[in-house]
């Protein structure tokens, strides 16, 4: 088994003051973690970290071999976007642009090919052949949802990280999301990991990282 | 997807805001359009107008009105001066070549012009067809009055007196047209030629009927006119046009025909730039008003952006997170900026452009003054540049806060 990500010695400094210590982990490529922890615990914080949104910490964090703690502002974009998918609890899709226009987006901005039929490909995977124009106001909560989660692996990225994608759903969408998730992942050979304090999830994924 | 298909998604995403933001702009680069158009033609058509006249000597008066009624035909005479004066000046040794006017009659609102050749001859004036005037009561018509008034070679017409149609006629005497000028864009395609002599047999005809002397009879004539005898005493002319033969007339011969004669020499140079810092005031408070709505538009481009920032903070992080770099979103922010006054000074000074064809269409005198509509200038070029350059420094305070945005922040905040 390959290791996606290493992660040692990490620590981060608020600017309040306080400072919070993770424990060494290492996840493998392909598997599906979750990091469960209250809120405040630090979850999204370590999400952040992972994803290289969030700088100035103290450690090692190794994704695909590279530690990106080292990479250049720079070079940290470009290695965001072309290994990379996120995806939010709130879905924070692009209001100005249509469902299609959204999707592009990621490779344009991960400087990637832009393929149509990968868009129509991986829309018809999420059930939203009928979306393609839609603007993002005329879409459902639950088929906005699945654009946020075909824009974060059109890229057909590595690494999925979700932030709390399921806390705002009731149970029977909860299972329909995760399993969602987990399936995409799975066809694009995806690492996931997922932050979370929904405890429904426990039963779905079985590595765990508790905070 | 690309930066101009995002902006302008996002222009389109608030049609009103775009819309406000457009049109305030494409009013205040219309009326600096339309400033600059006719400013600019005017300007030149009165260079063009005065050209290769350095002097006009008529009776007292305005000298501006001398040099509107003589050069620009568009006001009336000061008054006559009488030809034995005017001769003392056309062969005086500062001057090079003198021509001598006659107004005062019209037909059909054209004034009637009485003159020699070498006025024509001033202008490169070239004939569409017929002959030059050559005896009493000739006629050559300019183009413009030609077209206007349906006029042919051998149609005869009498003058009125004045430059109104209701003014009392001459219909004594009848001119006949020989001949139609080119068009030359300048003041005399709205001018009817013909000779002194007949300005003044029309007048004299009038008056009592009296026998003009045949040219080869006279021993001595008259410089300016050939067929009356130098020295005549009884005959009137409206101005001489003076060109002067070296530099130092300008210095001396205004002064001498000031001080010396009963008569004024006015400067069209001197005359137009004086007309043109009285009309400046008003373009100034125009072009006042023009800046005021650019600067307001401005303004409202910069508060747009800064409040839609505020809207589009996680469209910003949510960019920065599929591997947009902090300057890439500083580009897009300055592009929609740019965009949004690149779009307005277009729309502006097409505005402008259209407000002056209309303005042309509607106002007979405007023909006259021979301002159109479609004619560019390099100028409009530096507006739609500074337009553009004025939209991006309007976005750079919103743009450096797409730049700043902070993923983190904005992404956990919520």
């Amino acid at each position: 088994m390959l290791v996606m990500i290493r992660v040692s010695d990490l620590s981060y400094s608020y600017t309040a003051g306080h400072r919070v210590k993770f424990s060494d982990f290492t996840i493998d490529k392909g598997a599906h973690w979750l990091l469960l922890g209250e809120s405040g615990s630090g979850k999204t914080t370590l999400l952040h970290l992972l994803g290289g949104l969030l700088k100035s910490q103290q450690g090692i964090i190794e994704v695909k071999g590279t530690d990106i703690t080292k990479l250049t502002e720079s070079n940290l974009d470009r290695f965001r976007g072309k290994h990379y998918g996120f995806i939010f609890q709130r879905n924070h899709l692009i209001s100005a642009l249509c469902v299609k226009k959204n999707l592009l987006m990621a490779p344009f901005l991960a400087g990637l090919d832009q393929d149509d039929e990968r868009v129509e490909k991986v829309l018809s995977q999420l059930g939203l052949d009928q979306k393609e124009n839609s603007k993002i106001n005329e879409l459902s909560y639950g088929q906005a949802q699945r654009v946020a989660i075909a824009r974060a692996v059109i890229n057909k990225p590595s690494l999925i990280l979700a932030d709390e994608p399921t806390s705002a759903l009731d149970d029977k969408n909860c299972d329909k999301v995760i399993d969602l998730l987990l399936e995409v992942a799975s066809q694009n050979n995806a690492t996931l990991v997922v932050a979370t304090h929904d405890q429904r999830l426990k039963s779905k994924i079985k590595n765990q990282i508790q905070l | 997807m690309n930066l101009f298909s995002l902006v302008w998604n996002y222009l389109k995403a608030k049609p009103f805001n775009t819309i406000l933001n457009i049109f305030l702009l494409a009013l205040g680069i219309a009326v600096i359009t339309i400033l600059l158009l006719f400013n600019n033609q005017l300007q030149q058509k009165i260079t063009e107008n005065s050209k290769g006249i350095d002097l006009v000597i008529g009776a007292k008066g305005s000298p501006l009105q001398l040099i509107l009624c003589n050069i620009f035909h568009v006001d009336f005479p000061t008054g006559n001066i009488k030809l034995n004066e005017a001769e003392r000046f056309a062969k005086h040794r500062l001057v090079k070549k003198a021509i001598p006017l006659a107004l005062g009659d019209s037909y059909k609102n054209f004034r009637i012009v009485g003159t020699n050749q070498d006025y024509t001859d001033l202008y490169g004036s070239e004939l569409e067809q017929g002959i030059w005037w050559k005896e009493d009561l000739d006629v050559v018509a300019g183009a413009g009055v030609a077209e206007a008034l349906g006029l042919e070679i051998g149609d005869k017409f009498a003058s009125s007196h004045g430059l109104t149609t209701d003014g009392s006629d001459h219909d004594n005497a009848m001119y006949v047209v020989k001949g139609i000028l080119k068009r030359k864009g300048n003041v005399l395609d709205n001018l009817l030629f013909t000779n002194i002599a007949s300005v003044w047999k029309v007048h004299h005809a009038h008056e009592e009927d009296r026998k003009e002397h045949a040219t080869d009879s006279i021993a001595d004539p008259s410089p300016i006119v050939p067929s009356v005898s130098r020295g005549d005493s009884t005959k009137e002319i409206t101005s001489l046009l003076i060109q002067y033969r070296n530099p130092i007339a300008a210095l001396q011969l205004p002064r001498i025909i000031n001080g010396q004669s009963n008569m004024q020499a006015a400067s069209p140079a001197f005359e137009t730039a004086r007309l043109f810092s009285i009309l400046g005031v008003g373009v100034d408070v125009l072009m006042g008003f023009a800046y005021v709505l650019i600067f307001i538009s401005g303004l409202s481009i910069f508060i747009a952006l800064y409040n839609s920032l505020k809207e589009r903070q996680y469209d910003l992080a949510i960019m920065r997170t599929m591997g947009a770099s902090r300057s890439k979103l500083f580009i897009s922010i300055v592009m929609e900026g740019g965009a949004l006054t690149f779009i307005g000074s277009v729309f502006g000074i097409l505005l402008g452009h259209a407000v002056l064809f209309v303005f042309t269409q509607l106002v007979d005198a405007s023909e006259k003054t021979g301002v159109s509509a479609f004619v560019f200038y390099k100028e409009e070029l530096f507006i739609l540049l500074g337009s553009v350059a004025l939209g991006k420094i309007c976005s750079l305070i919103p743009a450096w806060q797409a730049y700043r945005t902070d993923i983190h922040k904005v992404l956990a905040g919520s």
